[in-house]
């Protein structure tokens, strides 16, 4: 390849005429769609069929240690044969105390959403509060900060003689339970509104309540969202031993009453349905959060 | 008309922890209507605090700004900021985040159908029709501060304050700006008020350059008279020789009489 080089430039000739030819170039292929289908099967595969392997894992091991008799908990073959009705049936109804857990899970749900709406409602207007003012933060954050820190199930006698009724009681510990992460994850989100947002908001003369609902509540929704997050999981939490406790026709009583007639494959399939409430509750809270932040959060 | 807007012996200090600096100090300045006026000067020297007193977003510790002889103490939607980092709302679409501001000024004088003609009257104005539903994050830079212009014109203000608008995009996306604003102020006649450390884009858009000297304590060192005719194009000035003057005085003026200092 030196040769060309040591000519002078005139004299070295392209090596064909400069002619305009059309190039057809292959047609591309149409993306296999079998293939596509086939990569999305794959993915699906990748996240169930390790779950899937380990729960068969644990379930053998459950199997052989407790399968011989006398043991301390029934192993899965029993529970099958003993609770079968209650995974099959969820929705039956035979009088006032013998109904299905899926008619239990809803009444319990029920409580957690009159409980955990009030705490979300009133979390973001204290976090807010408190955000916003620096006499709020000074004057709150201490009684919070002890506050939140005291169980669920502390709360319940003192909310028993409050409201000397169950239902409300069992609704007032969901709701002091869950409104903190919601405080201090609002304060934080509204402590962190850029100065920018503010000064628009200053130039255009949004009023107070403009101001919360065009500014701050879009602005700390990731914020919100979090402590939404983490103030679901933990009503859930609460709910199953408030009802232990106060009794009716919840979930956490069902397992209770289970314990107290021996039903131990009863309690095991009633704590499936409360594990897998509560990762839908909390893949719920997430899904909204995501759907509301889109914006925000991609800043 | 003599008088717009006037910045009256304004003094600016901020104290922090027992100790107090001055920002600015003896600010006299008087702004026509219709003016383009450009207030340069090094990194610190006080132009953002000078803006943000003229918004309303801080207060003067001493001295007044007057507009239509009436003094300014907050923040209104008749001084409109476009602001260096376009600040609008990343949750709000471009024609809702220009809605904001329409609705807000306008919710009592103009109908819905108005409103709406406006806010897309003001997106073409600044050729962003076309992205009306798009997100913040779904645009570039450039138009991102083009929306933040529309945002502030559709406040129809009876001044508009630009912060370092051109500061953060890149150097061909920034003349393509500056012709667009030329025009608008060409098209509206706004009186605009432009922070910027650019001394070819001071020189450009301006009819006057505020010098600010450094601080702290600035003053206005040196207020420069552009003596070009408009409409300007940016070829034609490259040559022309009152270009030249402009910008050697501000350069010099910079470079020369006010150096800035590195804090040693």
């Amino acid at each position: 390849m030196a040769a060309p080089a040591l000519k002078p430039a005139s004299l070295v000739a392209p090596a064909a005429p400069p002619q305009g030819a059309v190039v057809t170039l292959p047609a591309r292929k149409p993306e296999v769609r079998s293939g596509l289908m086939l990569t999305r099967a794959r993915e699906i595969a990748v996240t169930v069929v390790p779950p899937l392997i380990v729960l068969a894992v644990i379930m053998i091991i459950w199997q052989i240690a407790f399968a011989k008799p006398g043991a301390s908990l029934p192993a899965p073959s029993v529970i099958w044969a003993e609770s079968k009705d209650l995974i099959l049936q969820p929705f039956f109804n035979n009088g006032p105390q013998d109904i299905g857990l899926g008619y239990r899970i809803l009444i319990s749900l029920q409580r957690v959403a009159i409980g955990f709406g009030l705490a979300a409602v009133v979390g973001v207007l204290l976090g807010a509060l408190v955000g916003q003012s620096i006499w709020a933060t000074r004057g709150l954050d201490p009684i919070f900060q002890v506050l939140r820190t005291v169980p669920p199930l502390a709360w319940l006698p003192i909310s028993l003689a409050a409201f000397r009724d169950a239902n409300p009681s069992a609704i007032f510990v969901i709701f002091i339970t869950s409104i903190w992460p919601v405080i201090i994850n609002t304060a934080v989100g509204i402590r962190n509104i850029p100065q920018d947002y503010r000064n628009v908001a200053e130039v255009l003369r949004l009023n107070t309540v403009e101001y919360f609902f065009k500014i701050m509540v879009p602005s700390a929704a990731p914020y919100i969202f979090t402590g939404l997050r983490i103030g679901i999981g933990l009503s859930w939490l609460a709910i199953v031993a408030a009802e232990m406790l106060t009794g009716g026709v919840g979930i956490g009583f069902f397992i209770w009453d289970a314990w107290n007639s021996s039903k131990l494959s009863d309690i095991i399939v009633a704590l499936l349905y409360i594990g897998l409430v509560g990762f839908a509750l909390d893949r719920l809270v997430a899904f909204i959060g995501g759907l509301v932040t889109r914006g925000t959060s991609a800043q | 008309m003599t008088g717009y807007l006037k910045l009256d012996h304004i003094d600016k200090s901020f104290s922090r922890g027992g100790q107090t600096t001055e920002v600015l100090s003896d600010i006299n300045l008087v702004i026509e209507k219709g003016e383009y006026v450009s207030i340069i000067g090094h990194s610190g020297c006080g132009k953002s605090t000078l803006l943000n007193l003229i918004a309303g977003l801080t207060q003067v510790s001493a001295g007044a700004v007057l507009l239509e002889n009436r003094e300014v103490n907050a923040p209104g939607p008749e001084r409109a900021v476009v602001f260096q980092n376009h600040s609008l709302l990343p949750w709000l679409t471009v024609y809702e985040n220009v809605k904001l501001a329409v609705d807000k000024v306008f919710s009592g004088r103009k109908s819905k159908a108005e409103r709406h003609a406006w806010i897309l009257e003001n997106l073409d104005l600044v050729q962003m029709g076309h992205a009306k539903d798009k997100r913040p994050n779904e645009i570039s830079g450039g138009m991102k501060q083009r929306v933040g212009i529309a945002r502030a014109l559709a406040m129809e203000p009876k001044i508009l304050l630009l912060d370092e608008p051109f500061g953060a995009l890149d150097a061909l996306t920034r003349a393509h700006l500056q012709d667009s604003v030329m025009d608008i102020h060409a098209r509206l006649g706004n009186t605009m008020i432009m922070i910027t450390h650019d001394v070819d884009e001071a020189v450009l858009l301006s009819d006057r350059i505020v010098m600010m000297t450094n601080g702290p304590s600035a003053r206005i060192g040196d207020v420069l008279a552009v003596p070009l005719a408009r409409p300007r194009k940016r070829l034609d000035l490259v040559s022309d020789p009152r270009y030249i003057g402009a910008r050697e005085a501000v350069l010099r003026f910079l470079y020369e009489r006010h150096r800035l200092i590195e804090a040693a």
